[in-house]
């Protein structure tokens, strides 16, 4: 699609980015229908993923992974799993690889990382991450649920809300305030799982977009949580989610483009049999020059992502500037569905058509993993240092 | 025992096709390589033949440097080690020839392949390998079984399949549903660069036919709707028009 070539990845890439071309186009197009009525992907299709490798590719040897510390292979399965338009997959596969998997890989107890990590590896068990609440979202440190330290366990009450992958997930990483006197400072964080007595989960939402996605509520009554289960040191909770968060926001953001470019592509193709007045309405001037000006946006968004990618490899891409990416191509993404939306006329607002859904699914990609709205905070308090 | 999988470096199947040096030559550009299907299921069935007999597999491809990629590919799929013969595949007697000529130096006991590629459609290289090397060639074979010196095969046949039995040495042209296609995965893909790529020179050989041009299809025709209580204009269109009546 772009005239301008790709020199980030080299030929090992390009056969990663063809299997998993091939992986979405047995295991994930055929199912994604049936996924989106069921509200949620199906745990085989976790497990296809751990049999051929594709989960956790960082994880050390010890525990059965590969050790491949090169994010270009992260960044093309996201790209790839976009491109499928299935949004569901792009979304709650990488979550799992790129966001929670971190947590437990960076600040995990020996015990901890030996008893998920194999799991999380094989499809065995599928991860979530749980900050938002129902009274804090963006204000983060308002977070109301409490772990208290009771001497060879900590107990951990309340809830979560807008958990991805949440009901599915066998292991969640929860946010907790162990010192509710202190803001940021009071914050850690614990794995728990679900076998764990006290805690529930409520059932996946009804969503404007992302069905395949099981978003739910988690609830945590009186959890007893093994001390191994505390991620890094007491207090530094929040610390932990400002580092990781960046590369969470990157994910957001690649997503984002590759999802657009999707919705765009079915409708360079849908704009030249399309006919109206007598001709294809790629034939009018209104149509070429929103297809101009989406291909050159997306292009310019290609070629950032992959800068972004590039940098992220050798650990350069600092908070304001994932934050800048997840703005970006978050709004990107919006404009780009809703002006495919437009192109499509009456049948870009019927769910059949796979437009309608790249519209819904958008829009939420500026609301979750920090708001556009906090990422020009982050921004901006960068460029005003 | 030691398996040889011969594979073609294909056009994707939704490449748009065209023509260049006045309908003489294929146009690579913008074009997507890969294994040609019909070898990839024979790679398929030989890559779970080697771990159920602790077989060595060899996969050769004869083409040119570009088609390094697509053997690196059946590398990362199961296979031990890759030949690729440094010629342009002009013909199917000179690709035949080639592959004789390395199966003669390396004693293959099976050698597999497609039952004919998916970019010129010859059908003719295993036969022609078969007869080269002396020993009997079948195709299409939908099922493949070794018991110790007799392969086991089920092969297509007009309105049915045929069962028979051949002793090793063999050459097999494979369809589906011998085995599923097998996608690398991420251990096969990372291995798959340390595995040995051995170039060889091609013999000498002159090519038994010359392509003089290609032509492609006629473009399909738009759709006329017919009403569907209107059954005698459909028969006239389909007498008059499409001369298919």
């Amino acid at each position: 699609m772009y005239s301008v070539i790709r020199t980030i990845f080299n030929e090992e890439h390009e056969m990663f980015r063809q299997s998993i071309k091939d992986f979405i186009a047995k295991e994930i197009t055929p199912y994604n229908a049936e996924w989106e009525k069921n509200k949620m992907v199906s745990r085989e299709s976790w497990k296809k993923l751990g049999d051929n490798g594709f989960l956790c590719i960082q994880a050390p040897e010890q525990f059965g992974g590969l050790n491949i510390q090169d994010f270009r292979y992260n960044a093309i399965l996201v790209e790839e799993l976009g491109l499928s338009g299935c949004s569901g997959p792009a979304i709650g596969y990488p979550l799992h690889n790129d966001i929670v998997f971190p947590y437990i890989l960076h600040y995990g107890t020996e015990e901890a990382k030996a008893k998920y990590i194999p799991g999380m590896i094989s499809g065995d068990l599928i991860s979530a991450v749980a900050m938002t609440e129902p009274g804090a979202g963006s204000d983060l440190q308002a977070i109301r649920s409490t772990a208290v330290d009771m001497g060879d366990h900590y107990l951990i009450n309340g809830s979560k809300t807008f958990i991805t992958n949440g009901y599915l997930a066998d292991v969640v990483v929860v946010a907790a305030k162990t010192d509710p006197k202190l803001g940021a400072k009071g914050i850690s964080l614990f794995i728990l799982d679900k076998n764990m007595e006290g805690f529930s989960k409520g059932v996946p939402f009804e969503k404007v977009g992302l069905h395949a996605q099981d978003t739910c509520e988690l609830f945590f009554e009186d959890v007893r949580v093994p001390k191994e289960n505390l991620l890094g040191k007491v207090g530094e909770g929040f610390k932990y989610l400002m580092t990781e968060l960046a590369q969470e926001r990157l994910i957001v953001g690649l997503a984002a483009v590759a999802l657009a470019e999707s919705a765009f592509l079915s409708t360079l193709e849908y704009v030249q049999q399309r006919k109206a007045f007598g001709k294809s309405i790629s034939d009018f001037q209104n149509t070429r020059f929103k297809l101009a000006e989406m291909g050159a946006k997306l292009e310019q968004g290609r070629m950032y992502c992959d800068q972004l990618v590039s940098l992220h490899n050798d650990k350069k891409v600092d908070p304001a500037m994932a934050s800048s990416a997840k703005y970006l191509l978050t709004e990107l993404q919006c404009w780009v569905s809703d002006e495919c939306v437009q192109l499509h006329g009456g049948y870009g607002y019927m769910w059949e058509y796979p437009v309608a859904r790249a519209f819904a699914d958008a829009r939420v990609q500026r609301i979750y993993a920090g708001t556009n709205e906090i990422m020009k905070e982050l921004i901006v308090r960068k460029l005003l240092k | 025992m030691k398996i040889l999988v011969c594979i073609t470096h294909v056009p994707d199947t939704t490449s748009k096709i065209q023509f260049t040096e006045n309908n003489t030559k294929f146009d690579k550009s913008g074009v997507q390589f890969i294994i040609g299907p019909y070898d990839d299921y024979a790679l398929a069935r030989a890559v779970e033949l080697k771990e159920q007999l602790g077989a060595s597999l060899t996969v050769l491809n004869v083409g040119e440097a570009e088609t390094e990629p697509t053997l690196r590919k059946a590398l990362a799929i199961g296979a031990d080690d890759a030949i690729r013969v440094n010629a342009f595949p002009s013909d199917s007697h000179f690709v035949a020839t080639q592959i004789a000529a390395i199966a003669k130096e390396n004693n293959y006991d099976l050698i597999m392949m497609g039952r004919e590629s998916i970019d010129f459609n010859g059908g003719m290289v295993h036969g022609m390998v078969g007869e080269l090397l002396g020993i009997p060639s079948v195709s299409p074979v939908m099922k493949l079984e070794v018991d110790g010196e007799i392969v086991k095969m089920a092969r297509e046949i007009e309105g049915g399949k045929e069962y028979l039995e051949a002793k090793l040495p063999l050459v097999a042209g494979c369809q589906e549903p011998i085995a599923e296609w097998k996608i690398p995965n991420m251990r096969g893909i990372m291995s798959a660069r340390t595995k040995p790529l051995q170039v060889k020179e091609a013999i000498s050989e002159e090519n038994a036919t010359e392509v003089t041009a290609y032509q492609l299809p006629p473009a399909k025709g738009a759709v006329k709707l017919v009403d569907k209580d209107n059954v005698e204009e459909l028969v006239r269109l389909l007498k008059n028009e499409a001369k298919v009546l």
